[in-house]
């Protein structure tokens, strides 16, 4: 039960990752791919209907972890007080950068609100790569199963570690050139002429990015944390996920050079991102929070989940609730498919 | 660990409180918009059609307002109340999952449609999106409802030897009988609100004389829906909470209406200042019996008063309760008053020429919302010293390792940050307002 539950959790963040992905993707090459407000107005047609749909499986996932593993959302949430404000900040004024810039026709308040909206699409984008950083490094559980890290410390993996060290650092930089490249795929799929040229050409570049923090964080996770080779080794089947991971990544700069498949070189980019995910969740799986303290001290989905009948009666809302939500998403997404005309309804 | 629990308190109050002026407008708005809908689908006016148009966009901007207040909700319980999170998120975490998966995916879904996508639905799809709006706001209101009823009377649950409690019954929790009456109480204060803002709007176009079509229309639904909300607001949804909570809260009871003593002719402070060092009212206006009539329907009833309980079973701030409560009760008995007697006038017909009932109108806006949250105070100040009342105490709920410090770092942080939403909110609203309902000509 408490496994099917992590992999639902894994899912829905998944899934918020590749939606809301390209809207902080959209948003960190914004201010480049488009230069006239007309073109701005494009861009942000091409994630306006979907962005705050996108953004609640941020709200519905963080639902779900509190009722399956309350412990880990009382302790993670806590520990990573700090930084989680941040992001709460940073999604505060990425969502009114969106829905407020069009209300008032002035040559000051709409690049004012595209720099807002930039500036909280990249933080974001580092502040979730960083998060994730510190789920696989591991943090200092006491215990009694708390934590607090501050922002930094010395920016070293020691016993007192920060939020920001020079690893999570690395993986902050590896998802920000990721979504770079997963929001420029989208708008290249969304858009037609010099924006979806543009989004193009900084999607090749994003690409290069990618593909060498891949490799570096790949290679340092394997170092720092020695639970994640031992799970791909006692379960050879994992590799899988690394191995769908690489076929999107290839697949992606593969499609890239043709004119015609925007649509599937966007979903290539899905797959490297879902490869990814799913790696470093099979990677740290059955913990949720690794210790570095103590390995008794680590959290894992053992002794974070909640009561077997809450879990029991929570699976039949669940599955009805997301297939409804199923149901609105393909019928948004279907209402708003295709590229986005230059007169947008925004 | 006092001075964080205080930063702690005052954290989840100011950006609750904040969050709950947008969502109690949305809600009473999407009420008030589905009703106009239906309006224009059975008639074929499109004066009604515009005025939708109109109102959906003043409710897009309030929308956006609500979630992004919102999110931090959600994640509050776990940074600054992990302990209550860890003891009774696999309560709690229920409801507030399950208004995520089923509240907002169809609110977010269907917004757009409702202020974007009314040519490709044509006008039976829009209507549709405008109750699909409806629905799940509303729905979203009931969970949340049922989040906070569960701490005030918490049902359906059990205790493990390590202390964490945990969901005895699913039923037992989403039909909890407090969660019923609070939730009709609530959302006839989010109608209030609704309506008197859309009354007031209209008054503004006809005292200035500007789109008086549009201005008729808004007085008269805002007008006609507020006096039904008013009066169910009292009755019976009001006077059910109450005896709720004299029969569940007594502690609650007696701080509300200033109660130091127990009497078995327990009077009704109208006026009256708690004096908590000599634990008396100051000043007081009394109907004496009242209290014991409206608890029990009979004139002598013992009612406990705070002498009866522990003084560590007191709330600790007695008078913030007593005051907002008295605050609520004031101001919802002026909203019957005012309705009855606009409506009265809107009757006979002559509500859009009496220039006195328009300013009255206008200017009682912002009272709604200061009666909603007064209303608020009363439950959530009026629960404590308990987080989970006879439960978990609320110095037992906080994070044990967030310092005050950081508490107060991020309160100041979401003080300034929501003063400039406030701002650029009432701005916004003030602009669309500026611009009327009538389609502006092509820019």
């Amino acid at each position: 039960m408490e496994t099917i539950w992590f992999c639902l959790v894994a899912v829905m963040i998944a899934v918020y990752v590749l939606l809301d992905g390209f809207d902080l993707g959209s948003g960190i090459i914004h201010l480049g791919v488009a230069r006239t407000d007309a073109e701005r107005r494009t861009v942000l047609a091409a994630i306006g209907p979907v962005w705050d749909g996108n953004e609640v499986w941020l709200l519905a996932a963080g639902g779900t972890l509190f009722f399956a593993f309350p412990m880990l959302y009382a302790s993670a949430f806590s520990g990573f007080y700090l930084p989680l404000m941040i992001v709460l900040w940073l999604l505060v004024l990425r969502g009114i950068s969106i829905e407020f810039r069009s209300h008032i026709e002035s040559p000051v308040w709409h690049p004012f609100w595209d720099g807002v909206f930039f500036l909280s699409s990249a933080l974001l984008a580092i502040f979730f790569g960083a998060a994730l950083g510190n789920v696989v490094r591991g943090v200092p559980l006491d215990s009694s199963g708390y934590f607090f890290e501050p922002l930094w410390t010395d920016f070293t993996l020691g016993t007192s570690p920060g939020i920001l060290d020079w690893y999570t650092i690395l993986v902050g930089v590896a998802a920000y050139l990721a979504l770079t490249l997963h929001g420029a795929l989208w708008i290249a799929y969304k858009t037609t002429g010099a924006v979806r040229d543009r989004a193009r050409h900084i999607a090749r570049g994003a690409w290069v990015g990618v593909v060498l923090f891949t490799v570096i964080i790949t290679w340092t996770t394997f170092r720092i944390q020695p639970h994640v080779p031992e799970s791909f080794s006692q379960r050879p089947w994992g590799y899988i996920f690394p191995a769908l991971a690489l076929a999107g990544l290839i697949g992606a700069r593969w499609l890239l050079r043709r004119n015609d498949a925007d649509q599937s070189t966007f979903f290539a980019s899905c797959t490297y991102l879902l490869g990814m995910l799913t790696s470093v969740v099979f990677g740290v799986y059955p913990d949720v929070l690794p210790a570095s303290t103590d390995p008794n001290y680590s959290l894992t989905i053992f002794n974070a989940k909640a009561s077997d009948y809450g879990l029991r009666i929570g699976l039949v809302w669940w599955v009805i609730g997301m297939l409804l939500a199923a149901g609105y998403f393909t019928f948004l997404y279907r209402h708003v498919s295709g590229k986005v005309g230059s007169e947008s309804e925004i | 660990m006092e001075e964080a629990l205080g930063l702690h308190r005052l954290h989840f109050a100011f950006t609750v409180t904040f969050h709950y002026l947008f969502p109690q407008l949305t809600m009473g708005l999407a009420l008030l918009i589905f009703i106009m809908k239906t309006i224009a689908i059975r008639t074929g006016n499109e004066h009604y059609n515009r005025s939708v148009r109109f109102w959906a966009r003043i409710f897009g901007i309030t929308f956006a307002m609500g979630v992004v207040t919102g999110i931090p909700m959600e994640f509050q319980f776990g940074t600054n109340w992990a302990e209550f999170s860890r003891i009774t998120g696999g309560v709690i975490g229920q409801t507030l999952a399950m208004e995520g998966i089923f509240s907002f995916f169809l609110e977010s879904s269907f917004l757009g449609l409702l202020l974007f996508g009314e040519k490709r639905l044509g006008q039976r799809g829009h209507w549709f999106a405008s109750l699909m709006v409806f629905l799940g706001s509303w729905m979203s209101g009931y969970l949340i409802i049922a989040t906070d009823a569960w701490m005030q009377h918490p049902v359906a649950y059990s205790v493990a030897p390590d202390g964490v409690i945990g969901l005895a019954s699913f039923w037992g929790l989403i039909l909890n009988p407090w969660a019923l009456w609070q939730y009709a109480h609530n959302m006839c204060g989010s109608v209030i609100t609704g309506s008197f803002v859309m009354a007031a709007l209209g008054s503004f176009y006809l005292l200035s004389g500007r789109h008086e079509n549009y201005g008729k229309t808004f007085v008269r639904v805002g007008v006609t829906v507020g006096l039904i909300a008013s009066f169910l607001q009292l009755f019976p949804t009001g006077d059910s909470q109450g005896r709720m909570v004299a029969e569940h809260q007594p502690t609650t009871l007696a701080a509300m209406e200033g109660l130091f003593e127990s009497s078995s002719s327990a009077p009704i402070a109208i006026l009256g200042q708690p004096d908590i060092q000599n634990n008396r009212l100051d000043n007081p206006l009394m109907i004496p019996h009242a209290l014991s009539f409206l608890t029990y329907r009979h004139w002598i009833g013992e009612v406990r008063g705070l002498d009866t309980f522990p003084a560590a079973d007191w709330p600790d701030k007695i008078a913030l309760v007593y005051y907002s409560y008295h605050i609520m009760v004031g101001l919802g008995t002026i909203f019957i008053a005012i309705m009855i007697l606009s409506f009265i006038q809107l009757w006979r017909g002559k509500l859009f020429e009496s220039r006195a009932f328009l300013w009255i109108l206008m200017l009682s806006c912002p009272f709604p919302f200061i009666a909603n949250t007064a209303g608020w105070i009363t439950a959530e100040a009026g629960r404590q010293p308990w987080l989970v009342y006879g439960v978990l105490r609320t110095a037992a709920g906080a994070s044990p390792r967030v310092s005050s410090g950081n508490t107060l770092f991020t309160l100041i942080g979401f003080m300034g940050l929501y003063l400039v939403l406030g701002i650029l909110f009432l701005f916004l609203v003030y602009r669309e307002a500026e611009e009327g309902p009538e389609p502006a000509p092509q820019r």
